[in-house]
């Protein structure tokens, strides 16, 4: 299986108290896991979406998938490798191969260097010598469908999606095989969310890249991936492809998700389910299915017994005693 | 190319003008008045070679401890040497002095600032440990105990300066490299592959070092007065290197046969000091509104 990145119960802890406080408190285990058993894989060439609520730890799988953040537990195997017992100097090479793109695309970019300088960082980073350093700048700004007069321009000079133009064009400058992209159309005009999906389109057909998008906006990825794994309190609870998971959810969570994204259609109708409540806090998880504080359709095996992860169609996983049956639930009826 | 179009419009990005700061600097009365006295003391410190009408250690002792004359503008002291000429050449000892341990705090401060905020946990502790031993320090009292040591000279003078004045600096860069160190621009050039040392020199001093300037600014005065009042006890320079201290000493020992020696030290010293502070925080206005006074 052509798989460039495949990931296997994947845990991420953070410390929430210092040693001292922890051993003042007896606290035998100051972390909190962000991320639990995460297990997901993204094929060749094509767009995994990863969806959950803020907070729910998407974005700390992305970052651990370029060691940001350490992993706890489990391993992250790119093509061949553990990402997780890379030495230092191979993971500098890695970030030749993965490259990310972070939330906020002003924010990204460091306020006292000009976009020319900053679509050349990556070179400069690897030394790699770029006999025509101007030549290349252009270009790059040119891929993502800004002019040269760019190049002089100062991060606050730009719009938000000029500047998320920017980041696209460092992200690629390398000409990475997998890119990571923390909300790309966050605090973006719906127009310009558009035109950068469709440039980030564009560029995977061209470039044959692999994308993870991290996003809560479901309607942002319906178009852009071919799989979604749906992120709860730091688990995938379902897993399978967008448009399987988009006609027929299978746990009671993603049809919440889905509920809450607006219908265009006003004739069209789809079973609602609310979500009430906030996420539960990671020290405090939730006995059972972690789920149960927030699903309508919670018993008592809910609260007690955690499910299990099953596979209910091939490449297709859900982790909730009781999916819905495919059948049952016909999401969108005439 | 489906959105070349609409921003092929958007032309040109001219560089904010380098001189809209100065102008604003000069708009300040009180940053005008600075930027005359410190442009004026500078230019007559590094020009003392020329426009000095005598050697600082000239003798002249037909006319000893003489007031102002054709001959000695602002008159002579008790060896006979011109007054005028040792305050020109006691202008360029406290300049250099306080430029040279001034740019070193800054350059060591900034580094030992990034490096706590920066580097691991325990090497921050270590540091702000360090920092907060050293400003427990008066200045005066440090330097009285260090050159009693070591002995009196210039050098010694600016090591004291330099130690107790490093932390003000680092502790500066050490909270902005805190804030900074979470920022998502710091966190892409991590992603990107980029070492520390060239997160920290590339990315993050070139937004650490306003406040740092506008502090050096502020410090320059403070560490005239300190090699002043050092030389002035006879702790600092050696003679016959003229000093503003120094030449104030003498004129205080001679006071009842002259009053001008007093003069040649003190009104140099004062307006220094005052133009520095002036320009100090008209700088400060400039370059960091938030922080003015109300």
């Amino acid at each position: 299986m052509a798989n460039i990145l495949s990931i296997n119960n994947l845990r991420v802890r953070f410390r929430t108290d210092g040693a001292v406080r922890a051993f003042i408190d007896r606290n035998q285990d100051p972390y909190i896991d962000a991320v639990l058993d995460v297990s997901l894989s993204i094929e060749r060439g094509k767009t995994l979406g990863l969806v959950g609520e803020s907070g729910s730890g998407k974005t700390t799988i992305g970052r651990s998938i370029i060691r940001l953040v350490d992993p706890a537990g489990g391993t992250i195997m790119f093509e061949d490798e553990d990402i997780g017992r890379m030495s230092s100097n191979r993971l500098a090479t890695l970030r030749k191969d993965i490259s990310m793109m972070f939330q906020d695309p002003v924010a990204s970019l460091s306020p006292r260097k000009t976009v020319g300088s900053l679509i050349l960082e990556p070179f400069k980073i690897h030394g790699i010598d770029q006999i025509n350093q101007n030549q290349k700048a252009r270009e790059l700004i040119e891929m993502v469908g800004l002019n040269e007069a760019f190049l002089g321009a100062y991060p606050h000079q730009l719009s938000g999606g000029q500047a998320r133009r920017v980041g696209v064009a460092r992200a690629l400058a390398l000409n990475p095989k997998l890119v990571i992209a923390d909300e790309p159309t966050a605090g973006l005009d719906v127009s310009v969310q558009g035109e950068i999906l469709n440039l980030m389109r564009r560029l995977q057909v061209d470039r044959g890249l692999s994308y993870l998008i991290i996003t809560h906006n479901l309607p942002v990825i319906r178009h852009l991936s071919n799989h979604l794994a749906i992120i709860y309190l730091g688990r995938v609870i379902e897993i399978g492809s967008t448009k399987d998971i988009f006609t027929n959810p299978a746990h009671p969570y993603t049809l919440g998700l889905l509920s809450a994204v607006p219908q265009p259609d006003p004739n069209k109708r789809r079973e609602k389910l609310k979500l009430e409540g906030e996420l539960p806090s990671l020290s405090r998880r939730p006995t059972g299915c972690e789920f149960h504080t927030r699903c309508p359709f919670a018993v008592e095996k809910c609260q007690q017994e955690s499910p299990i992860r099953q596979e209910i169609e091939p490449r297709r996983f859900v982790s909730c005693h009781f999916p819905f049956p495919l059948s049952q639930v016909k999401v969108q009826t005439a | 190319m489906e959105a070349k179009k609409s921003f092929s419009d958007s032309s040109d990005f001219r560089r904010e003008s380098r001189f809209s700061n100065l102008v604003q600097l000069v708009k300040n009365p009180l940053g005008l008045i600075g930027l005359i006295i410190v442009i004026a003391i500078v230019s007559s410190a590094i020009c003392a070679d020329w426009i000095a009408p005598y050697d600082y250690k000239a003798f002249d002792i037909k006319a000893r401890l003489s007031g102002p004359t054709w001959d000695h503008l602002l008159g002579t002291d008790n060896l006979g040497r011109d007054t005028l000429s040792r305050s020109l050449y006691g202008g360029r000892v406290a300049l250099s002095v306080a430029l040279i341990s001034v740019s070193l705090s800054l350059v060591i401060g900034l580094f030992l600032g990034m490096l706590a905020g920066y580097g691991p946990r325990r090497l921050d502790s270590l540091l702000v440990l360090i920092f907060d031993s050293i400003r427990a320090f008066p200045t005066i009292m440090f330097a009285l105990a260090v050159i009693t040591i070591v002995g009196p000279s210039l050098n010694t003078v600016i090591a004291v300066v330099v130690i107790t004045t490093v932390p003000g600096y680092a502790r500066i860069a050490r909270t902005q490299t805190l804030a900074l160190k979470h920022t998502e621009f710091i966190l892409a050039e991590r992603s990107l592959g980029a070492k520390p040392i060239r997160v920290m020199f590339s990315h993050i001093v070139p937004n650490v070092i306003a406040p740092l300037l506008i502090l050096a600014s502020m410090d320059i005065p403070v560490v005239i007065t300190i090699e002043a009042g050092l030389s002035f006890l006879g702790l600092g320079v050696k003679p016959p290197t003229a000093s503003w201290g120094s030449i104030l000493n003498l004129g205080y020992s001679f006071i009842r046969d002259t009053p001008w020696m007093v003069i040649a030290g003190g009104v140099p010293l004062i307006l220094t000091t005052l133009g520095f502070t002036f320009l100090g925080e008209a700088l400060r206005d400039v370059f960091d509104p938030k922080l003015k006074k109300d």
